[in-house]
């Protein structure tokens, strides 16, 4: 069994289509979708998508802050606040969002997708 | 001796004393209760803890259950999660038998799980009386999420039946009604709610269900259940008299019984009426190992069907335990219950049974509302009472009961503001320490002192963090503020963590110190990086204050709120509503067909709103641009119905048409919306003309209403609909229309400036000290002097609105916000699909990710 680093694909997104504390959705091999977020200090964090509360892609249009120093998202439908850092609802803790891995240059931001999210190659930029 | 079998999640480290293992049977609020109350005083992790629940989910608000109906969702249910690291918890798991001797669960998979300690919650079950056909298919119970949703699903039109005129009763009753039923209530006592009101109490009761709608059938039996030969469904009841009720539902509320069938089956003892024997620890006669709490418990005879009992039960297990020597010795029965939106409360001897015990009635058909108080017989002790209709006075009056009366009962009955003791915070000062306030949590007034007079607790919910006061039913959460207003502890108006100012102190630090940005507020003055609290107050405030500026502009665009951020209300699915400004609700048939192929074109739900305008749903991020466009081409500009802002002006046709109308309503409410367009404020606004008494525009149930007189027009300020209706009362009568314009311009500045974030006009008024006459003395007699500040304001937001969509349009920059992926800007998102109904297309209901659970 390999590791599952190396099962993933690497999706990139430049560093001047994002905005700070506004997050945006990254399109997915699978379909699926990232939300990806720009924090003040220029730092990037992906989280899935999906609201796991309404089942709708709408996490990337939550309002960013912070809850006791820890980076958060804010659901913009049901108002749950998600960590960036782990993905767990912290005003739920049997719910969490997937994160993926994000490695960020000066241009660039590289996230690596596990493979079982990207069932096809089509679309990846 | 044999050691148990053990599954357990923790791995045994050698050296180590693996921690002891509870097993909790059933999920439900009480046991939910007890997990909390043992990981609060289990600090060292010597419990393991497992939790089975039969249900596939989690603990919920049984008592709430009917606001499934009234929209409350599952998720707002849900009590709060338990710890997932230090709780086992397995949903869908059934507990199936119980070996003693091996101390060994097994479950419905077959899966065997020891214990050390095994705490039995499993609740109580649906009584069904036997009547014939009582198991036809369309029969239903009332107890679970479950129940629910299967009633739901059969529920169309027509009437429903309930058989059982208790508190369950009257809330399957309101749940039927919610769901679009005409509910009978079918009742053996004389009169609803027997257990808990008197004769008295309950024909108002009966009075004030039946004017809700609900038919109410009392003192008279179920014969049987009637039945379709074809299909056998239930089409309705025969009462014991030969009243047939056709019904397409039937809900048997009769009552519950202990579940104790495993407790029965692992040979415990059992209670004549069921429910499993335990002493004043909660703990089995039979089995030292075993305990029982909530409704499967019989503590000293008694089988308790209230929450709070089984919370104390709850807490006495969680103590000894860890150690502690916690008895349960009875609970007290007194509720306050809101049924139908009626108030019903009974407390400490209800029904007057001590002997020789008074009574103290007042029945005011009027108010509506009935009061019972029970005293001694040398009437100087309150011993419980009964309140229906309006029960304002419970907390105080239930903390009173076993002690001395402060004032004639009389007077304790009177509607506030009438009596002696008309201040409730004046009755709460004259308790006893010893006064139960929080009766769901046995909290004292000296326990709550303590916690605010040691500093521990400066608000509400610090009360509730330190002795969980107003955490059950939170009928005593008004007490909790006026004894911290006794108590002298000013409460913290602050918005959040990261400012500590209010709103209004907001509004003047922002204004006076000139501060354009959210990032030069919080470094000044406040910590972190803000909130979804604070950002959007901030954004309203910044967009109130600097008129000229677009709100998506800059740092402001990651400020503003789910709606504001891309000029579109979100719906369910992540898709949007575009609602085009229609002012007073006249429009041209040419723009109503611009608006109908738009719809058509983009494949849009059209609905028309309640303010008179059109509503079209179901717009995928990446179309807001491409519809806006077509919709401001035609001379549409937005209609903010995405803002805490104006929405409409709504008006009736006036004197131009209607053969009443006395002025000319709809011009002045054009008028009065394009004046106030996208004006920001702390919560929507909403105004209305009518344009005579008849009051066709429903002027009063808006925050700005004007009704046409004869000279001129009346203004009333502070209406709304929504959670708690309320009508606008009179602020000036029978002025000219500039200066009505001129009051509503200083109105809503006034507003604007100082209420609270997300505080309606009304409460903002109810707030204001002196309500509306000192509003009358600032906007009107200009009392403090600022009128003129209101004025020039008014004028600033006037000259500088700018339609914000023909802004966006104009801009490649703001545009960019719509892009539906950053890498595939155009790409419609695939994870958003529709399903059709009623020849029009809705959002398909997605299978969520907790429901895969």
């Amino acid at each position: 069994m390999s590791i599952q680093a190396i099962e993933a694909t690497v999706v990139r997104v430049p560093r001047s289509a994002l905005v700070p504390e506004q997050g945006a959705a990254v399109l997915l091999p699978s379909g699926k979708s990232a939300a990806v977020f720009m924090l003040h200090d220029g730092s990037v964090h992906a989280v899935g998508n999906l609201d796991p509360f309404y089942g709708a892609p709408v996490i990337c249009h939550g309002i960013v802050g912070d809850r006791s120093g820890a980076p958060t998202v804010a659901s913009p439908l049901g108002k749950q606040v998600f960590c960036l850092r782990t993905g767990a609802c912290l005003d739920d803790g049997t719910v969490s969002l997937p994160v993926f891995p994000v490695a960020a240059d000066d241009d660039m931001i590289h996230l690596s997708i596990p493979v079982h999210e990207a069932e096809t190659d089509a679309l990846t930029s | 001796m044999t050691v148990p079998e053990r599954t357990l999640p923790g791995k045994t480290v050698p050296g180590k004393t693996v921690p002891k293992r509870v097993v909790v049977v059933g999920h439900g609020m009480v046991g939910h209760r007890f997990v909390e109350a043992l990981l609060a005083r289990d600090t060292a992790g010597a419990w393991g803890i497992t939790v089975l629940s039969e249900e596939p989910r989690p603990a919920y608000d049984r008592v709430a259950l009917s606001s499934v109906f009234d929209g409350a969702d599952e998720m707002s249910l849900r009590l709060p999660a338990l710890d997932a690291a230090r709780v086992d918890l397995r949903l869908g798991v059934r507990a199936e038998s119980v070996d003693r001797a091996a101390r060994v669960v097994r479950t419905g998979d077959g899966e065997r799980i020891g214990y050390d300690e095994l705490v039995l919650a499993t609740g109580s079950y649906p009584f069904v009386p036997p009547v014939p056909g009582h198991d036809a298919p369309g029969c239903f119970v009332y107890r679970t999420l479950d129940d629910l949703a299967a009633i739901k699903k059969l529920c169309s039109s027509g009437a429903g039946v309930v058989i059982g005129g208790g508190l369950l009763g009257l809330e399957a009753a309101n749940a039927l009604r919610l769901l679009g039923l005409d509910p009978h209530v079918v009742e053996m006592a004389p009169h609803l709610m027997a257990v808990q009101v008197d004769a008295g109490g309950g024909a108002l009761l009966g009075r004030l269900v039946t004017d809700l709608g609900v038919t109410v059938h009392c003192g008279i039996g179920t014969a049987r259940v009637l039945t379709d030969p074809a299909s056998g469904q239930a089409s309705g009841v025969e009462l014991t008299d030969g009243t047939v009720i056709s019904a397409s539902v039937v809900v048997f509320a009769t009552g519950v019984r202990p579940r104790d069938q495993l407790a029965r089956d692992m040979g415990v003892a059992i209670g004549p009426r069921g429910g499993v024997v335990v002493n004043e620890a909660c703990r089995s006669v039979s089995d030292e190992r075993v305990w029982a709490i909530g409704e499967v418990a019989c503590a000293d005879g008694v089988v308790y069907g209230l929450v709070a009992p089984g919370y104390a039960m709850a807490e006495t297990v969680a103590d000894r335990l860890a150690g502690g020597a916690a008895a349960f010795s009875g609970a007290d029965l007194s509720a306050k219950l809101k049924l139908l939106g009626v108030d019903v409360a009974s407390f400490g001897d209800a029904h007057g049974r001590t002997p020789g015990a008074l009574c103290v009635t007042l029945n005011d058909p009027v108010r509506r509302a009935y009061g019972k108080l029970v005293i001694s017989d040398d009437a100087a002790t309150l011993l419980g009472g009964i309140l229906v209709g309006d029960a304002g006075r419970y907390p105080m009056l239930r903390a009173l009961v076993g002690s001395p009366l402060p004032a004639d009962p009389s007077a304790l009955l009177a509607p506030e503001g009438a009596g002696a003791s008309g201040d409730g915070g004046a009755g709460l000062a004259g308790l006893p320490d010893s006064a139960q306030v929080c009766s769901c949590n046995a909290v004292t007034k000296g326990d709550l002192l303590t916690a605010i007079t040691s500093g521990a607790a400066r608000d509400v919910a610090g009360l509730a963090a330190c002795t969980r006061a107003g955490t059950g039913c939170g009928s005593c959460v008004p007490a909790l503020k006026q004894l911290l207003g006794v108590a002298g502890v000013a409460q913290s108006t602050a918005i959040c963590e990261h400012l500590r100012a209010s709103r209004a102190e907001l509004y003047e630090i922002i204004g006076g110190a000139g501060i354009r940005t959210f990032t030069e507020l919080i470094t000044r003055y406040g910590r972190g990086r803000g909130c979804d609290i604070c950002k959007p107050a901030v954004a309203s405030i910044l967009a109130s204050l600097h008129t000229g500026d677009h709100i998506l502009d800059g740092e402001r665009g990651a400020l503003q709120d789910t709606n504001d951020r891309h000029l579109a209300n979100m719906q369910r699915n992540g898709t949007y509503s575009v609602v085009p400004r229609i002012p007073g609700g006249e429009i041209t048939p040419a723009k109503l067909m611009v608006i109908a192929r738009v719809a058509e074109d983009f494949g849009l739900y059209t609905k028309i709103t309640g303010g008179q305008r059109i509503d079209l749903l179901g717009a995928r991020l990446e179309q807001l641009p491409l519809i806006w466009k077509r919709l401001t081409d035609a001379g549409f500009e937005s209609g903010h119905a995405y803002g805490k802002a104006l929405r409409t002006v709504k008006s009736c046709v006036g004197s131009a048409w209607c053969r009443y109308g006395v002025q000319d309503s709809v011009g002045l409410a054009i008028e009065l919306e394009l004046r106030y367009r996208g004006l920001r404020s702390p919560h929507k606004l909403k105004g209305g003309v009518s344009g005579c008494a008849r009051e066709c525009a429903e002027a009063r149930s808006k925050d700005f209403g004007v009704i046409a007189t004869e000279n001129g027009w009346n203004l009333y300020v502070g209406g709304n609909g929504g959670f708690r209706p309320r009508h606008a009362e009179l602020l000036v009568a029978d002025v000219p229309t500039d200066e009505l314009i001129t009051i509503i311009d200083r109105f809503l500045m006034f507003y604007i400036r100082t209420a609270d974030r997300l505080q309606r006009t009304a409460a903002w008024i109810e707030s204001m000290d002196g309500g509306l006459e000192h509003l009358r003395d600032v906007i009107v007699a200009d009392r403090l002097g600022i009128c003129a500040d209101l004025d020039a304001a008014m004028a600033r937001h006037v000259a500088d609105y700018r339609d914000e969509w023909k802004a966006v349009l104009a801009d490649p920059q703001r545009l960019a916000r719509f892009a539906s992926f950053v890498n595939a800007p155009a790409a419609p998102d695939p994870a958003i699909s529709f399903t059709v109904e009623r020849g029009q297309k809705i959002p398909n209901r997605p299978l969520l990710p907790l429901e895969v659970l």
